[in-house]
């Protein structure tokens, strides 16, 4: 018998991660604050404290070249660097745990795993822009990261690693929570402000930014859970030794959930530059079932798909935005020869559509109108005039939409029609077959897949070639699955 | 917390406790569960395991939850570490839990079927 792997770093996918935001999910108990003392856990804090000036922290972030992990990629220390240059007796940060992309559990992980790892970088960036209290905006719909938080808080509190006087420096600093009801838009700095305020959650014009006019006026800075869970790692390892890693302009690593149809479904975490082909087929393990790969999708409702010719893309924020897609917050969703990606399109426009605050008109009645030509595309009622006016539109809502969510809600759609045009035009054409369909001179006449169709649908005499119904076919391809001779042809 | 010297104390004391450092006697046995695993059943075989510990009365073994580990689809996940070795065994429910625990824990003999080698490569 062959030698099986004992343990996660023996299996291959192993050597190819480099875990620095997971550093210890999996490895310690997230409600004892000894565990994670015990992996050099507050270590940095309590070092920044006692050796190091705001500033020195500040250019220390600057150096390590760590970029905002939510998805935007603006970089962390300038962040800092413009909150703490305001003026201001009060000044916040916030953690934006507002994970909402369908398919992403990246920070819920991190949340449920390694709390402290969160905790410990808010009171450092508190140090570094001179707040002294951090908020953790985080969505009801995580009620055990919400339960470990709290714990872990309340654990900090008592060991003094959160409250007055911190290690003796004279800094005090307090985290509490605050909870989001689930809307997709609270992800965006401005609405998320709005909410924690107590307003309704939608976002507002730019600037004034965050760093100068945040929460209740004053100067905010929001930083998402992975790019904090990196912070204190950065100066255990060192800001030179951090910048080692990853490409000329995206530095660290990237936690990525893999989801779809790919063999290992997963949290991964991998150095930037890595490409996509490394994790959909050494991470990832390639297709599940042995079917052909079609595209990623990544950054979610904001991103677009990667197809196979780029799969060789080495993973960093601007490599992928020149082809069409986006780092987004790491959601990364596998699609094969089956997905139809113009219903892809509509998935993802039906959840913009509906988590659209409402406030400007372009993302309001825009991403309606879009996700309603989808339907019209689908149910085989569009012209290639709505093909047209699709994209026209599309592009219109990504210029004139107020905030993130609209600028970026007609990415599936633009991206998909730049890669996979081809089938908008099945569709806006009424060539698109939407029955499965059984090629004549193949067929031997074995009955079987008339035997399993549950519509029956299927008419032929036996050994002579048997014909699909169109109108009746259901395509739930259980005759297709059943052909002895692949005789049967997929809409 | 006053200083870097109270927090190396809290670290070594608990390094002891934790660490797979190669003299210690410990086993521990880590079971994930986060949303993942829970979901996958990962709270049944916590359980199970504490429940035999605490029936047969074993000493130096402890069992702890700790959060995702990443490898989703094949959740739950225990992991034991003995000494330096470290073992992750997949999918497991509450009669694998009792299988590791007669077996393994007890007898010293690895589970190799259980073993992640079988469901990764």
């Amino acid at each position: 018998m062959a030698k099986v792997a004992k343990s996660l770093n023996e299996i291959k996918s192993f050597p190819k991660q480099t875990r620095i935001a997971l550093r210890n999910c999996g490895l310690i108990d997230p409600s004892n604050i000894d565990e994670y003392i015990a992996r050099d856990g507050y270590f940095a804090l309590g070092d920044i404290l006692k050796n190091k000036s705001p500033k020195d922290v500040v250019n220390e972030i600057k150096e390590s070249g760590l970029r905002g992990r939510g998805g935007g990629g603006f970089p962390t220390g300038l962040k800092w660097e413009l909150t703490a240059k305001e003026k201001s007796d009060r000044k916040y940060i916030i953690c934006n745990a507002d994970e909402g992309d369908p398919g992403a559990f990246m920070d819920r992980s991190i949340l449920e795993g390694d709390p402290h790892s969160v905790l410990e970088a808010m009171a450092i960036a508190g140090y570094a822009i001179g707040a002294n209290q951090g908020y953790v905006y985080v969505r009801i719909e995580y009620p055990r990261a919400i339960k470990r938080l709290k714990a872990a808080i309340k654990q900090a509190r008592e060991y003094e690693l959160l409250g007055e006087n911190i290690f003796g420096s004279g800094f005090s600093f307090n985290i509490d929570l605050r909870l989001g009801a689930g809307a997709f838009v609270c992800g965006e700095e401005t609405a998320l402000i709005a909410s924690i305020e107590g307003e309704r959650g939608m976002s507002r014009n730019k600037p004034p930014y965050p760093a100068q006019k945040g929460l209740w006026g004053y100067p905010t800075c929001i930083n998402n859970v992975e790019t904090l869970a990196n912070v204190s790692a950065i100066f255990n390892m060192g800001a030179k030794e951090f910048a080692k890693i990853g490409t000329e302009n995206s530095k660290g690593t990237k936690v990525f959930a893999l989801a779809g149809n790919i063999n290992n479904i997963g949290l991964i975490e991998v150095p930037m530059g890595t490409t996509l082909r490394e994790i959909v087929y050494d991470i990832g393990d390639g297709i599940d079932g042995g079917k052909a790969f079609k595209a990623v999708q990544t950054g979610g409702p904001s991103g677009g798909v990667i197809t196979e010719e780029h799969l060789d893309t080495p993973i960093d924020y601007e490599s992928l935005k020149e082809i069409g897609s986006m780092m987004g917050s790491g959601g990364m969703i596998i699609l094969d020869e089956d997905d139809d990606m113009v219903k892809i399109s509509k998935f993802y426009l039906d959840f913009t559509q509906d988590e659209s605050c409402g406030k400007c008109t372009p993302c309001r009645i825009g991403t309606k109108r879009l996700y309603e030509t989808l339907e019209k595309l689908i149910d085989m009622n569009g012209t290639p005039e709505d093909l047209e006016m699709l994209e026209y539109l599309a592009k219109s809502v990504q210029k004139t939409s107020l905030c993130g969510l609209g600028q970026s809600a007609p990415n599936p759609v633009l991206s998909t029609l730049k890669y996979f045009r081809d089938e908008y035009e099945a569709y806006a054409n009424r060539t698109k077959r939407t029955a499965y369909f059984i090629e004549e001179d193949v067929c031997i006449g074995c009955t079987k897949c008339a035997q399993v169709c549950p519509v029956d649908c299927i008419e032929g005499e036996v050994k002579k070639p048997h014909v699909i119904d169109p109108e009746e076919c259901i395509a739930c391809g259980a005759c297709y699955d059943v052909c002895p001779v692949d005789a049967i042809l997929k809409p | 917390m006053k200083s870097l010297e109270e927090l190396k104390k809290i670290k070594d004391k608990t390094k002891k406790k934790t660490n797979t450092e190669k003299d210690t006697s410990l086993t521990r046995i880590l079971v994930g569960m986060s949303t993942c695993g829970i979901s996958a059943g990962a709270k049944p075989v916590f359980d199970e395991f504490n429940t035999l510990i605490k029936d047969k009365e074993l000493k130096d073994i402890s069992v702890t939850s700790v959060g995702c580990l990443g490898e989703c689809s094949i959740e739950p996940m225990v992991e034991v570490y003995q000494n330096d070795k470290r073992y992750t065994y997949c999918e497991v429910n509450k009669e694998k839990a009792q299988k590791i625990f007669d077996e393994h824990i007890v007898n010293g003999n690895v589970v190799e079927d259980y073993l992640i080698g079988q469901y990764r490569k």
